[in-house]
């Protein structure tokens, strides 16, 4: 199983030169969000636009990086220490930045996309009058991804993670008076801090077991653990990593995060945050390659969500929770990668890349729709969009052409290796979660066909009132670029990426395995004919504008596969009642124990006061007691 | 060592400035404010100047004065300070003027003619006797402190607050402390016979005692400090006088006097009874443990605004008693760095909280929601200080959770595992409350409140400003504080109790 | 003679004088009866002093004497006083100070 082949121990080279200066990346972004936040309405007019250019500057410096790390030979990294965070003891934990190639090509995808979504969202945001306050949060969340992926160890990698969790409930309830937004944006914090804890126990565990929680440490020291250990670490960091890449079981927030502007969705919740989960476990994949059982728990979870989402996204009819599940689904395609391990790494990695093109392309896309039929998202409502929005009809098309994995667009250099690597994992899982992979892809077929035809063709079934029409350059630039991005970045990557990956990934010998490469396209090449097939002919005529009565799968399907359900049901209402019971608890018990023991003492002093009769007589026999008394013990102690 | 009695002055200066207070007209209230206001920023300019004199990393205790008071039996005015206390005086300093500033508006605000000038020499009445209390290094000398600064407080809560039932909680929170207070004493008799006629807490921290008498004097100071901290299950005064003093008050009361709970477990409970601690650390861990979960879901089941505050406070603590406990330097400058950020994250919101209950009059949650459309700058310095409370990294707290539960977790994995429900809970609690007052539709009885329609004043800006700036600041880079803890409680740790780290297991190993 | 005599005497006076504060309710009686338990005392005192051959009981007989004058001029005062105010002398009318 185990097949990486570390040569030597990994070792980060100390930057120099212009690679030094690292640390602009997110202090830019962070930079300008504060002076949009300090600033508040002063900067309304043009804080969009300092928005846009703090991204694109810092797009341009990390493409400056990026070609000065090409040209180092060797260890292809720089690591800065900026300063030492918490030193506490035997913990030295510093504010610590590394670029490598991993990092550097996070770095590009997250500035470069961001600042095609921040360009749109300039248009799309265009009319609402918290535009100043989305690009404050929108350019915080580019420093917190920033810095996620710039760490150089774990609690670096922790603060842009919760960095990122952060900006994601600002902008999941950026429209705070709905309180649907409100809850979505609290759900998603919520189920983002369980995983959280878990990552936050992961590191724990590194600082008890190896006494470091810098990258370097921690892989060069994972083979000193047991296997035991491993796999508990390697099990807290993937309940981190599922909770921010809404894997199973806590994929449930992030279609509900969908309540947000669609740039917010582009950008979050499909291009970059939620494949923080993928850059979690590929940055350790020193600790998920050593522990056979992990990798099959991180391929079984891929496999499950990417069939969850897959089996969702076919019965939804809103046209963002249609891609927010798709997007559940092909995250799960990643885990499967980076869980099969070895080569299968780099090509989650580049699957990664690709899907923040097409899956960034097409929200835009939805967003574009959004916006010319008055924000209607029901793709019951839409239809024979493509004579009105003819530039979103073929960027939307192009997307949908690389999601599904027709050749040459990216999908099909991605993610049919993928599938590949998945039939060739050795025994009958390698069955399992082939077949599992190649399922999933059959029906990513068919619902995203669903979701173009209804959109796109077949007659219009709009409300009144809807004058669809194309949005402006603005918006329209954007997606042309994503477009381009979808159709190239496969081809461009599949095999440079991979190479460029190899210091951090892991160098792969060419595997043979049962299945042929041919032989699984072809393969996947069918299925894919099949769903794209059922999606047309099934829905080039439209479909009923209400939802109908169907079968149980249907209808468990529309309920999310009642994962709401199931969180309300064992966490949401035995909290509340706990709850409830705790604070009467406090009231009444132990309150009550304080009150009763107060209420008592006054009591007995209530009876005890009735010794003052008012009368002298009284008063002077308890005297004349007490002195006989006194006479006594006195005369009991020297008589002795 | 600096010949300029820093902690001398800054024991007695407030004392000196609530005496001219007292005498102060009542008619005079503004300019008794304008004085009050001077008179803590000389003290604050004060504090730094003793941060600037303390040399982190030389001797342990530092800035020493000492002067004769009872000689008869041993007990002398001797004040110095060590890295944890420098850092509470710090605090002290810090905040009583933002306290100050943020009580412009609210003696005025409460029905009777209360006096003002009253109420600001109660203020800093007790800012001298906090410090005392941190600074005393006699043991009679911080009893006599930590008594005495019931009675301002007492009469804070119970003149100044803020609802019907103030003077209940005033006399709870009196008679509370009291008890705690008299188990301590009967301990502090008990360690003057035992250990030698002193007073002295560098002898005493020599003394041998019997296992008994060693178990039995712990527990004395133990309770103390645990009604004080509060610990589950001594916390019930904590929520009603939170509830009842005027926000400023409160405020001071749970980031600055409760933490003299925690820093007497550490400065004597853990180095004068280093066996008895040892012995009754698991007692303490259970009992720190519980209040970290049922303090975060009694905060989820609240309704009320300030007692939601306090419940959150009581978890917080929680995380300090097992980060005390653990015995581990991460631990252990962990929750003496809670301690301080506590004071920051938890005061910002006290005071915040009273700004939004002085503009509604009310602080229950029911009678807000949605006010974020009405004051959006107040609902966002809210929100900053809820992120605070729950430990977002980049605000201060985190690290200070972060070294607790990384220390706890070296030692206690089970306790550290619990431990880390709580920061999902605190997630929970914050982020209801926020969405309870300040998301979703408006409730349209704040369109009929006029204060609710403005704005975070200048004044107020004032109050959070520094307080904000300053968990940012220690949130990104807390090695200055950190660096003039970890001697302190290493100090504590390896001199007094006899304990070291656990080395790394794989290191272990080798 | 056998100074315990005035032992006896001066237990007998203080028996006498403090069933007097005990069972009378004139309170001028009671006054007497406490001036009768006083100077009981005194005998006390003098004999102790007297037996131990040194002068101290005889001075804190003084000092006794001299608070029993004392006692006198307020207490008088206070019985006139509420005699005035009640038209009686007995101390189970004067009974306000109580639970």
């Amino acid at each position: 199983m185990d097949n990486i082949q570390y040569s030597a121990a990994v070792e980060y080279a100390a930057a120099s030169g212009t690679l030094s200066s690292i640390w602009l990346l997110f202090a830019i972004p962070l930079a300008s969000a504060a002076v949009l936040f300090l600033l508040g309405r002063r900067a309304d007019k043009w804080g969009h636009l300092l928005g846009v250019a703090s991204v694109v500057a810092t797009f341009v410096l990390g493409l400056v990086y990026f070609f000065q790390l090409k040209g180092l030979s060797g260890n292809r990294s720089a690591e800065v220490d900026l300063f030492s965070f918490m030193p506490v003891g035997s913990l030295k934990v510093d504010f610590g930045l590394l670029l490598d190639p991993l990092s550097a090509v996070f770095v590009l995808l997250i500035t470069g996309v961001g600042s095609l979504i921040h360009i749109y969202a300039v248009g799309y945001m265009a009319h609402d009058p918290g535009r100043r306050r989305f690009f404050a949060f929108f350019n915080l969340f580019i420093a917190a991804m920033l810095l996620l992926v710039l760490g150089n160890n774990y609690v670096m990698l922790y603060f842009g993670w919760e960095g990122v969790g952060l900006a994601s409930y600002l902008l999941i309830s950026f429209f705070f008076d709905k309180p649907s937004a409100a809850t979505a944006g609290k759900k998603a914090f919520l189920m983002n801090r369980v995983g959280d804890a878990g990552f936050a126990i992961a590191m724990f565990l590194m600082f008890a077991q190896l006494g470091s929680v810098n990258y370097d440490d921690v892989f060069n020291g994972v083979n000193q653990l047991t296997q035991g250990t491993v796999l508990v670490m390697g099990l807290l960091l993937l309940l981190g990593a599922c909770g921010k890449s809404g894997q199973f079981p806590l994929q449930a927030w992030l279609p509900d995060a969908m309540e947000g502007p669609t740039p917010v969705s582009a950008l979050i919740h499909a291009a970059t945050m939620v494949t923080a989960g993928v850059y979690l476990i590929a940055r350790s994949n020193a600790v998920f390659s050593a522990n056979a059982t992990l990798q099959t728990v991180v391929v079984s979870i891929g496999a499950l969500t990417l069939l969850i989402g897959c089996v969702i996204g076919c019965a939804k009819d809103d046209i963002k929770r249609v891609l927010a599940y798709s997007t559940v689904s092909q995250i799960g395609y990643m885990f499967l990668g980076v869980g099969l391990g070895g080569a299968a790494y780099a090509l989650a990695i580049i699957h990664l890349l690709a899907h923040g093109f097409f899956k960034a392309g097409m929200f835009l896309g939805a967003g574009s729709v959004m916006h010319g039929m008055q924000d209607q998202v029901d793709i019951r409502r839409f239809g024979g969009l493509w004579k009105y929005m003819k530039i979103t009809w073929i960027t939307f098309g192009l997307g949908y052409v690389a999601i599904i994995g027709l050749p040459p667009l990216s999908g099909f250099f991605t993610k049919d290796p993928i599938i590949l690597a998945a039939f060739n994992r050795p025994g009958w899982t390698g069955w399992l979660f082939g077949g599992a992979a190649l399922l999933g892809a059959g029906l990513t077929a068919f619902y995203m066909t669903r979701l173009f035809v209804l959109t796109f063709h077949g007659p219009k079934r709009w409300t009144d009132g809807q004058h669809p029409h194309e949005s402006p350059a603005v918006m329209t630039v954007p997606l042309v670029l994503l477009a381009v991005g979808s159709v190239a970045s496969g081809f461009l990557m599949s095999t440079s990426v991979v190479d460029w990956l190899t210091p951090v990934l892991g160098k792969h010998a060419e595997e043979h395995g049962r299945l042929g490469h041919w032989t699984v396209t072809g393969m996947t090449m069918a299925v894919v004919a099949l769903g794209l097939a059922a999606g047309v002919l099934l829905f080039r005529k439209g479909t009923a504008l209400e939802e109908q009565p169907a079968g149980p799968v249907v209808t468990a399907a529309r309920n999310n596969l009642y994962a709401d359900t199931f969180n309300e049901l064992v966490f949401e209402l035995p909290g509340r009642y706990l709850t409830r019971a705790l604070v009467f608890l406090d009231n009444r018990g132990i309150d009550g124990v304080v009150n009763g023991l107060a209420a008592m003492v006054g009591g007995g002093s209530g009876r005890l006061r009735r010794a003052q009769t008012g009368y002298v007589r009284s008063y002077a026999l308890s005297m004349l007691g007490g002195a006989l008394l006194v006479v006594a013990a006195l005369m009991a102690v020297t008589l002795g | 060592m600096s010949k300029f009695p820093f902690l001398t002055l800054l024991v007695t200066l407030p004392l000196l400035g609530a005496l001219i207070l007292a005498f102060f007209p009542r008619s005079a209230g503004e300019l008794a404010k304008r004085f009050a206001l001077v008179w803590t920023l000389v003290v604050f300019a004060l504090t730094v100047g003793a941060w600037l004199a303390f040399k982190a990393g030389g001797d342990r205790f530092q800035l020493k004065d000492d002067y004769p008071w009872i000689p008869q039996w041993g007990v002398r005015f001797t004040f110095e300070v060590d890295g944890i206390a420098l850092v509470m005086v710090a605090l002290i300093g810090l905040l009583v003027p933002l306290i100050v500033v943020a009580s412009w508006k609210t003696v005025e605000a409460l029905d009777g003619n209360r006096s003002v000038p009253a109420y600001f020499a109660l203020l800093l009445a007790l800012q001298g006797m906090m410090i005392g209390v941190f600074a005393a290094s006699d043991v009679l000398l911080f009893y006599v402190f930590f008594e005495a600064m019931l009675v301002p407080m007492y009469f804070l809560i119970g003149s100044y607050g803020s609802h019907q039932r103030r003077q209940y909680a005033a006399v709870k929170f009196f008679l509370y402390s009291l008890v705690g207070g008299l188990f301590m004493l009967a301990a502090v008799i008990g360690l003057w016979v035992l250990g030698g006629n002193t007073f002295d807490w560098h002898t005493l921290v020599e003394a041998e005692f019997t296992t008994w008498a060693e178990r039995w004097m712990f527990l004395g100071f133990f309770v103390a400090f645990a009604i004080k901290a509060p610990f589950f299950p001594f916390h019930t005064w904590l929520p009603d006088a939170g509830s009842a003093a005027p926000a400023p008050a409160a405020a001071l009361l749970v980031a600055v006097m409760d933490k003299v709970g925690t820093f007497g477990i550490l400065r004597y409970c853990l180095s004068l009874f280093p066996n008895a601690s040892k012995y009754f650390a698991p007692l303490a861990i259970a009992l720190a443990l519980v209040g970290i979960i049922y303090g975060a879901l009694l905060a989820v089941g609240q309704n009320d605004l300030k007692r939601l505050v306090s419940y959150t406070s009581i978890a917080h603590f929680g995380f300090i008693g097992i980060g005390i406990f653990a015995f581990t330097t991460q631990a252990g400058s962990g929750a003496v760095l809670y301690m301080l950020n506590h004071g920051l994250a938890t005061g910002l919101l006290f005071l915040v909280v009273g700004f939004l209950v002085a503009r509604r009059g009310s602080a229950s949650i029911k009678d807000f929601g949605g006010a974020g459309k009405l004051v959006p700058w107040l609902s966002g310095v809210f929100f900053i200080a809820g992120m605070a409370s729950l430990a977002l990294p980049g605000t201060s707290p985190f690290v200070s959770e972060f070294l607790v539960l990384l220390g706890v977790f070296a030692v206690n994995k089970t306790v550290a595992v619990i431990a880390t429900l709580g920061i999902v809970l605190a997630a929970a609690y914050v982020l209801w409350m926020y969405q309870r007052t300040m998301q979703g539709t408006l409730n349209p009885a704040l369109n009929e409140v006029p204060a609710m329609k403005k704005d975070l004043s200048v004044r107020e800006l004032a109050v959070v400003a520094p307080l904000i700036g300053l968990i940012l600041f220690l949130g990104f880079y807390p090695k200055p504080v950190l660096d003039v803890i970890n001697p302190a409680v290493q100090a504590t740790f390896t001199q007094d109790l006899g304990v070291s780290d656990p080395a790394p297991k794989s290191e272990a190993k080798k | 003679m056998d100074p315990s005599y005035y032992i006896v005497l001066s237990a007998a006076l203080f028996t006498i004088g403090a069933v007097g504060v005990l069972i009378r309710r004139n309170a001028i009686v009671v006054f007497m009866c406490i001036e009768l338990m006083l100077n009981a005392a005194n005998l006390a005192l003098i004999t102790f002093s007297r037996m131990n051959g040194s002068l101290d009981g005889q001075i804190m007989a003084f000092f006794v004497m001299v608070v029993a004058a004392a006692e006198v001029v307020i207490g008088l005062a206070i019985i006139m006083s509420i005699f005035r105010t009640r038209r009686s002398a007995s101390v189970d009318d004067a009974n306000l100070l109580k639970y």
